[in-house]
């Protein structure tokens, strides 16, 4: 996504919201991951206004906290898609070919990981491991995950998300 | 009262094989019946058995049902529940048993297993205080409390425990140091951040036993002197937190955790920090920094935890596996018991996340000291595919791996660190003759690599450096003298790191040179990849001779580069083929080979 688009997108923010995410934390700078943790939850990342919102009212500096959002894998500063791809980067899926599924998926939808499609339909990450090694390589769209996958498996999945 | 309880596995393995949709369809089953009420239906902890899920086991008949369909329901229902008639075609079948195998006992997979930490996964229900305490849960905190501290510390450090964390510390012994270091505040900190791609025994504990992790907690706080405990679980794993607050909440209810515990004059309290996706996090310092809202960066040591530890107070830093297995200890005559168990140095049982291109994946706890050829071959029933065993990856990205001629290498803390791998936290990921041992080191060491939190040098630099020199390897650039570079570099690294990560990283590289360095010098100075893997160093070829033209690879192909006719052998267009494996993972005849680059006869495997 442009920067100007994510500007705009962040020009909608309610800041309200985040004050009440915040309230019962006030004063306890060790709980500024919880607090990021709910934000997120909330936005679906971390627009700059709200990171900006956060260092004013919990008294942290917007330097410390970039350091602590970038630090953690996470968080995420930019808008990502209505679907979340997440490629099992583990032990068991990778010399189970888990990156030429990955491949495959970069190949269909034009985008790295990382990254989201222009359309905001998908965002393809890595995790490093889901736990679900009996099934590797796995993918996980959104909350379900897709097993056993070989790449010529990938279209007709990616296909089943709006 | 019920008639059955019934026992779906509800961990993460089988939920992704849809055990949800089968407890849907089970319990519409019993509706449509109206035999509801007699049945008890419990999403469990895992069984373990992965490979063959959704599972779910029936009680008090003891039966094992697995790779189960929604379809099975109804069948399962009418035929075993009210018919009383067990339902032989879902029972365990495979090459490894002569006749479908009933139970646990019968099935070789858990035939050779010990059940220590894993006694109530997959056996009681998770979310029941009541059945973890029927077990005989927390019958040891109630005799640790009538205990002095210090002789628990001396209990736990006789049993011979050793943390399963992975640096295999014993527990005893640091407890002691918590329980001594000066001051009224002190932590208990549980470390259920399991970052190892590949493992994930900690998880299978943490959503199948979580009052085991509790009541060990709250006996290391009673030993150590600390009133108060952190679980710093991974925000990945979100069943396992929703069971352990539900676990806290009860025990709260049942006075095992608060003011005055069982009328003893010891409080406790109980927090739940997520953590954010960091595998340094694993690191005890950098866990530290994390709970305190910091970049979990780790810190020199002394001053160790347990003399200053979170905010600065005497902290001690327990793995989940290491306080599952308190309770057992800690109870009327556990420690002899326990000791029984294991080999000289190390004493118990060792659960394993067994994954990889083993035939059975899943949990497995064996006792340590159990050869790697028993887990492999008679717990993991072998390769998939009857292809050759190589070799299997020991304690993740900090292990390092064991070739084939070690098969008999007894699993414990001294004999891995002799081979030059570790126990790590118990992944073992087991690689047939189609894993590239300069492919495997070159993605531990990316993770690694990415993982390293960058504050000292010889971890930040070094990694990139080594990483660099694998790529190239890989890409068919290797020269002879990068095999002493990276043997000088990961030297470098290992001694001049800050912490367990840097010094622990670059064994994957030294131990695949130490046991496999013939491939690395196929790559380097035949610029060959026997396994297949490295995409510059080999091509695909079909077999003439063997290729009756069945047109499934030309399908398959993504890139339209393979030609043929029906019924004649096919043929691959070099230079349009991507080497992306389609064609090989389709043709059911093994036609389609390895070979080096630009010849046609001489035949890999």
């Amino acid at each position: 996504m442009s920067n100007e688009a994510v500007a705009e997108l962040n020009q909608d923010i309610d800041l309200d919201q985040v004050d009440s995410i915040i309230a019962p934390y006030l004063g306890k700078k060790e709980m500024v991951i919880p607090i990021l943790q709910k934000v997120q939850e909330h936005f679906g990342y971390l627009p700059r206004p709200v990171m900006e919102h956060i260092s004013y009212r919990m008294h942290i500096p917007l330097s410390r906290l970039y350091g602590v959002t970038t630090f953690y894998a996470q968080f995420k500063l930019k808008p990502r898609g209505r679907n979340i791809i997440r490629v099992c980067k583990g032990t068991a899926c990778h010399i189970q070919g888990s990156p030429k599924i990955a491949e495959r998926i970069e190949e269909i939808l034009d985008v790295e990981s990382g990254e989201t499609t222009d359309d905001l339909k998908f965002t393809l990450e890595e995790v490093a491991c889901i736990g679900c090694c009996a099934l590797a390589p796995v993918i996980m769209v959104n909350d379900d995950p897709h097993g056993r996958l070989t790449p010529d498996k990938v279209n007709a999945i990616l296909d089943s998300y709006e | 009262m019920y008639e059955k309880h019934i026992m779906i596995c509800g961990a993460t393995g089988c939920l992704s094989s849809g055990s949800n949709q089968i407890a849907e369809a089970l319990k519409e089953e019993l509706e449509k019946q109206g035999i509801k009420d007699k049945y008890r239906l419990v999403m469990g902890g895992c069984p373990g058995f992965c490979e063959v899920g959704p599972i779910i086991v029936i009680y008090p008949d003891e039966v094992f049902y697995c790779r189960l369909k929604t379809k099975d329901m109804a069948e399962l229902v009418e035929q075993h529940l009210i018919g009383g008639e067990i339902v032989e075609r879902l029972l365990y079948k495979g090459p490894d048993v002569e006749a479908p195998a009933r139970f646990y006992d019968t099935i070789p997979f858990y035939s050779k297993q010990k059940f220590n930490v894993l006694r109530n996964s997959g056996i009681i229900d998770p979310e029941s205080i009541d059945e973890y305490i029927m077990r005989g849960g927390y019958r040891a905190l109630k005799r640790a409390l009538q205990m002095d501290p210090q002789a628990i510390c001396d209990e736990v450090k006789d049993a011979g425990l050793r943390g399963r964390g992975g640096a295999g510390f014993p527990t005893g012994l640091k407890w002691g140091f918590t329980n001594k270091a000066p001051g009224d505040k002190k932590y208990i900190v549980c470390n259920a951040d399991e970052g190892d791609p590949g493992a994930f025994m900690d998880r299978s504990i943490l959503e199948g036993d979580p009052h085991a992790i509790l009541e060990g907690m709250l006996i290391a706080g009673r030993a150590c002197g600390a009133d108060e405990g952190y679980i710093y679980c991974r925000a990945e794993y979100p069943l396992a937190i929703r069971r352990l607050k539900t676990a806290i909440q009860q025990a709260e209810e049942y006075g095992l955790l608060g003011t005055n515990i069982l009328d003893s004059g010891f409080n406790f309290k109980m927090n739940i920090k997520e953590g954010a996706g960091a595998f340094v996090c694993g690191e005890e310092t950098a866990l530290l920094a994390s709970i305190e809202g910091k970049r979990g960066m780790p810190r020199p040591r002394p001053p160790f935890p347990a003399q200053v530890g979170v905010f600065g107070k005497p902290t001690t830093i327990n793995n989940v596996e290491t306080l599952a297995n308190i309770p057992l200890i800690v109870r009327e005559g556990g420690a002899e018991e326990f000791k029984k168990v294991g080999t000289e140095g190390s004493k118990g049982t060792k659960v394993f996340a067994l994954a990889g291109k083993v035939r059975n994946t899943g949990l497995v706890e064996g006792p340590m000291g159990i050869t790697i050829e028993e887990i492999i071959f008679d717990v993991g029933g072998g390769i998939q595919g009857g292809r050759e065993f190589k070799a299997v990856q020991a304690g993740g990205p900090s292990g390092g791996c064991i070739p084939q001629d070690l098969i008999n290498l007894p699993i414990d803390y001294d004999s891995l660190t002799k081979a030059g791998a570790i126990m790590g936290s118990g992944g073992l990921v087991v690689m047939d003759d189609r894993t590239c041992m300069v492919d495997l080191a070159k993605y531990f060491l990316s993770f690694t690599q990415k993982e390293s939190c960058g504050k000292c040098t010889p971890c930040r630099e070094g990694t990139k450096r080594m990483l660099e020199i694998l790529e190239r390897i890989s890409e068919g650039e290797g020269i002879p003298e990068d095999l002493d570079t990276l043997d000088s570099l990961a030297h470098s690294i290992k001694d001049s790191s800050l912490c367990g990560l840097g010094q622990t990283c670059p064994n994957p590289v030294l131990t695949t040179i130490r046991y496999f360095r013939h491939e690395y010098e196929e790559h380097i100075n035949e610029n060959y990849c026997r396994s297949g893997i490295c995409k510059p160093l080999f091509q695909y070829v079909i077999d003439q001779e063997n290729c009756n033209g069945c047109r499934a690879c030309v399908r398959v192909c993504p890139v339209d580069a393979i030609e043929g006719e029906k019924k004649e052998p096919h043929e691959i267009d070099q230079e349009l083929c991507t080497r992306c494996g389609s064609c090989i993972e389709k043709c059911r005849f093994d036609c389609i080979m390895i070979t080096r680059v630009g010849s046609e006869a001489d035949v890999g495997n």
